[in-house]
């Protein structure tokens, strides 16, 4: 399955969806251990996870009745390496016009 | 001098801001002539930009041509759309890898702030499988930054 931009930042555009993506990142879980400590209904937790799932965030397995989530680490790191390219390109480019701009005051001084 | 903002904008733009210690005239001609652009806009340390074409005028072209000095390169290509003179331009582009990307339509504003400038860049957040084509061609030229783990995202709480 692949995940569109817009399903992946609206994912995790959401507190619970975060908070529940933190959950994974400690490792597996089943719906029944996520609902838990978010106070919400299994129906609540398994709706947000239906999102998560679509984006590409998380994968789910079958284990008899429960299908235990874990992080599809793929669809989280494609993003953040993305913008930590994109980030260090510009801050360097950046950084090297503030030595142009300084260099064009000095010819307009002169 | 002054630590540059990246952030999305719901789930389709990228807005970054930055200022520079130099009046909106001075860093808006950094971003539209040919001579000056080739000294800045060149991402990581090593790369040059051999050719550089900038028609700063509406339906004016953009090509820039990046090298690494080993045989490693790719370009861009683009129109401008809008020109306000020392305060706003509005640009299309796209990179070749070697296919072109989806266009990321591009605003960038020129803000007097004090005695320098406040830029505010708004770009396109471009799709899953453009990210994956520009981070591909980000390792094979050895640019690709390390990145933000997932544990950042723990809750506070």
């Amino acid at each position: 399955m692949r995940a569109t931009l817009d399903s992946t930042f609206s994912a995790l555009s959401d507190p619970t969806r975060r908070a529940i993506l933190a959950r994974l990142a400690l490792g597996e879980a089943t719906v029944m251990e996520l609902a838990e400590p978010f106070e919400m209904t299994q129906p609540a937790i398994s709706r947000h996870l239906k999102v998560l799932e679509g984006a590409g965030l998380i994968v789910r397995r079958v284990e008899g009745a429960k299908r235990p989530c874990r992080l599809a680490k793929h669809g989280i790191e494609n993003i953040d390496r993305w913008l930590g390219m994109l980030r260090k390109a510009l801050e360097k480019n950046y950084d090297r016009l503030d030595v142009v701009l300084a260099a064009m005051k000095g010819e307009n001084d002169e | 001098m002054s630590k540059m903002t990246l952030e999305t904008e719901g789930d389709r733009y990228i807005v970054v801001t930055r200022r520079f210690a130099a009046p909106p005239e001075a860093v808006y001609r950094a971003h539209t002539e040919p001579e000056l652009i080739q000294k800045w806009l060149l991402g990581p340390e090593g790369w040059t930009m051999p050719v550089c074409v900038s028609e700063a005028r509406p339906g004016g072209k953009i090509r820039y041509e990046w090298s690494n000095g080993k045989g490693g390169g790719f370009y861009l290509t683009g129109e401008y759309l809008e020109l306000e003179p020392y305060s706003r331009i509005v640009h299309v582009e796209r990179m070749y890898l070697p296919d072109p990307t989806p266009d990321n339509h591009v605003e960038t504003r020129f803000d007097r702030d004090g005695a320098g400038t406040l830029i505010t860049m708004r770009m396109t957040l471009p799709d899953e499988e453009t990210r994956k084509r520009m981070i591909a061609s980000g390792m094979e030229h050895g640019m690709e930054a390390s990145y933000v783990r997932l544990e950042s995202m723990a809750p506070t709480n």
